[in-house]
């Protein structure tokens, strides 16, 4: 078993009070498995995401265990975290096109980061990713800026998984390209898993239908909770959690004309995760809401790794 | 390249062109008669007497001229290398009265200028660092910048020369010496250019030190530096980089310091009575001396017009965006 996080909090620290943006997350991540994290915005995939790697100044770990590869990750401790950044853990971030450092070549700024952690370049191997990925060796003598989106996308995708680590976090990477170039990253992303530059993967996205393309698993997140997690083809085909029902009935279907079936939004908006409502936080926007939601749905095993979060499931 | 320096050039030279233009009708818009005041200045009575020395002197500094010939001469003249007879000094020539000025000037301005700047950015880096560091030298940076050029002079020399009476407070050298090349005379060079020197540079250093610490945030908050802090890369490498980035702005800025620098401390000068080009453009306009503030003012001219110049060539090495926008330019 590649990941294991079991109950993770996690708490913004605001001036009114902690926002609880990962309130009792738990979920594991096998050798090679990729695993799609969807949810609308403000549902903390992405603060999952950061937690794992590096929390900001405001984020503040307030309970849970991560394990990866039978060894404690001190995600909360921002020091002894670093050796195990980059090498273990590495991000592919949401803002790819200003993630380069814009007044240093590309290839120097690599070669800094490798040698500030010690680590020598292996030009060769460089060398090979780039052609890989499609990119001509002489990104490495150019600027930043003199690279289109999806070159930088690219290389930001190499400059991550440099270092073979063990779980690869690719947060929102395809939300600002278009739909060609989506399709492109996510072979990448295949690709590197095939060829073991990353063990395992966490695919961060609101695009449900993107993410059944490359995941093996999808978890699907709901205000700071886990609201179901299964096999890909069973969260699109076979959905328990009302909640991911109505995400997937949400979605426009391809050959399907909407002339007389009008696409259903899910009405309502997340609630607050300054002041969560007790019981299932999806509770005022779910059409089966009944009075049990009151409690704390937990999240069980209806099936071989089927997880479910709701008292109707 | 060549093109963008090509277009560069040619607005220095519009530029140059403009600015002397109305640095020449400046002065000849100054109420006031400079002929009438130097032949004030001969005392005497006889009217015929005053008639002959005023033609003469018109006829001298070509007043007697139409308006626009005066202009073309000027320009004519200027091209020759020569900026006409100081009326103040009169009569010395123009261009001695400045070179005679001009190194006490930049002897004071840019040791003043550069050395806040390396040390305003430093002490900007350091505190972007640390809180405690912040909490000092932001109030300390704010009181300094906020603080008026000639009010921090006035109080040094007060202070040291009143008070203390450990340094002179005016003039560039002592009195009781003429210019020689001894080190009795650098020392007193060196004790009158440091009031004024500190004054220049204490007021300048606070405006560094926080653009610096604002930028150095901005930049260790920037999408790269959380990218890097990611992959694990250590404090030092994250710094470096935004270091260096943060001081492009600086560069800009001390190019405008560059420029402005004459103009800068000419209440500075005045107030230590520093033989510089400061205290020169006072006595030039105290007298009328259309030629002499023709000369400071194109002095500075060509001091702003070099010092953007340079700093232009010096962005396009440090800057590969300016690059880019050459290359983007062009096609």
């Amino acid at each position: 078993m590649t990941l294991s996080v079991q109950d993770l909090r996690v708490y913004y620290r605001t001036l009114r009070g902690d926002v609880k943006a990962l309130d009792g997350v738990s979920f594991d991540v096998a050798d090679g498995e990729i695993l799609g994290l969807a949810g609308e915005s403000g549902c903390g995939k992405t603060t999952l995401g950061k937690a794992l790697i590096r929390m900001d100044g405001r984020m503040k770990l307030v309970g849970g265990q991560v394990e990866l590869d039978g060894e404690n990750l001190p995600i909360g401790d921002t020091v002894k975290m670093n050796p195990f950044r980059f090498t273990e853990v590495s991000i592919i971030p949401q803002y790819s096109m200003s993630a380069m450092n814009p007044t240093r070549k590309i290839g120097r700024m690599v070669r800094e980061l490798l040698d500030s952690r010690g680590v020598t370049v292996d030009t060769d191997e460089l060398h090979r990713r780039l052609d890989l990925v499609e990119l001509s060796r002489d990104v490495l003598t150019k600027y930043p800026l003199e690279l289109s989106g999806g070159m930088k996308q690219r290389m930001v995708m190499v400059i991550s998984t440099l270092l073979n680590p063990s779980l690869l976090i690719a947060d929102e990477i395809t939300s600002a390209l278009d739909v060609s170039t989506q399709k492109a990253v996510v072979t990448t992303l295949k690709g590197f898993r095939e060829l073991g530059f990353v063990k395992s993967m966490i695919f961060i996205t609101h695009d449900i239908s993107l993410t059944n393309q490359l995941a093996d698993t999808i978890m699907v997140m709901y205000a700071g909770k886990l609201a179901e997690k299964a096999p890909a083809d069973t969260i699109v085909n076979r959905a328990r959690h009302p909640y991911t029902q109505l995400l997937i009935s949400s979605l426009p279907e391809v050959g399907v004309r909407y002339a007389e079936k009008k696409l259903t939004g899910i009405p309502g908006n997340p609630p607050s995760l300054l002041n969560p409502p007790v019981g299932c936080r999806f509770q005022d926007r779910c059409p089966l809401a009944f009075d049990k939601c009151r409690e704390e749905p937990p999240a069980v095993e209806v099936e071989k790794d089927h997880f479910v979060a709701c008292w109707k499931a | 390249m060549r093109q963008y320096f090509g277009r560069k050039l040619l607005i220095y030279a519009l530029t140059f062109f403009v600015a002397v233009t109305v640095n020449w009708m400046i002065p000849r818009f100054m109420p006031g008669d400079p002929v009438a005041s130097m032949v004030a200045r001969a005392r005497i009575s006889d009217p015929e007497a005053v008639a002959a020395m005023q033609q003469y002197y018109s006829n001298l500094f070509g007043f007697d001229q139409p308006i626009l010939a005066q202009y073309f001469n000027f320009w004519g003249a200027l091209f020759a290398g020569n900026f006409g007879i100081s009326i103040w000094a009169y009569p010395l020539p123009v261009a001695d009265v400045i070179m005679d000025a001009v190194p006490y000037s930049l002897g004071l301005l840019i040791p003043s200028i550069l050395l806040s700047w390396f040390v305003g950015n430093w002490a900007g880096a350091l505190a972007a660092r640390r809180k405690i560091l912040d909490n000092t030298v932001l109030p300390v940076g704010y009181v300094l910048t906020a603080m008026p050029y000639m009010w921090i002079a006035i109080l040094l020399c007060w202070g040291f020369g009143v008070v203390f009476q450990v340094l002179p407070v005016a003039g560039g050298y002592s009195f009781a010496m003429q210019p020689n090349l001894s080190w009795e005379f650098v020392g007193s060079l060196f004790q009158h250019w440091l009031l004024p020197f500190v004054s220049l540079f204490l007021v300048a250093l606070g405006g560094w030190a926080i653009g610096m610490r604002n930028m150095i945030i901005y930049e260790l908050e920037a999408d790269y530096s959380n990218y890097l802090a990611a992959l694990g890369a250590p404090h030092r490498l994250i710094r470096r980089y935004a270091f260096r980035n943060a001081v492009l702005p600086q560069i800009t800025g001390l190019a405008l310091q560059l420029g402005v620098l004459v103009a800068g401390a000419l209440v500075t000068e005045i107030v230590f009575s520093y033989p510089g080009l400061g205290s020169l453009i006072l006595k030039a306009i105290q007298n009328q001396d259309f030629f002499l503030l023709q000369g400071t003012f194109l002095f500075i001219v060509l001091g702003v017009l070099i010092a953007n110049f340079v700093i232009d060539v010096v962005y396009v090495i440090v800057d590969p965006r300016t690059r880019a926008g050459m290359t983007g330019a062009t096609t």
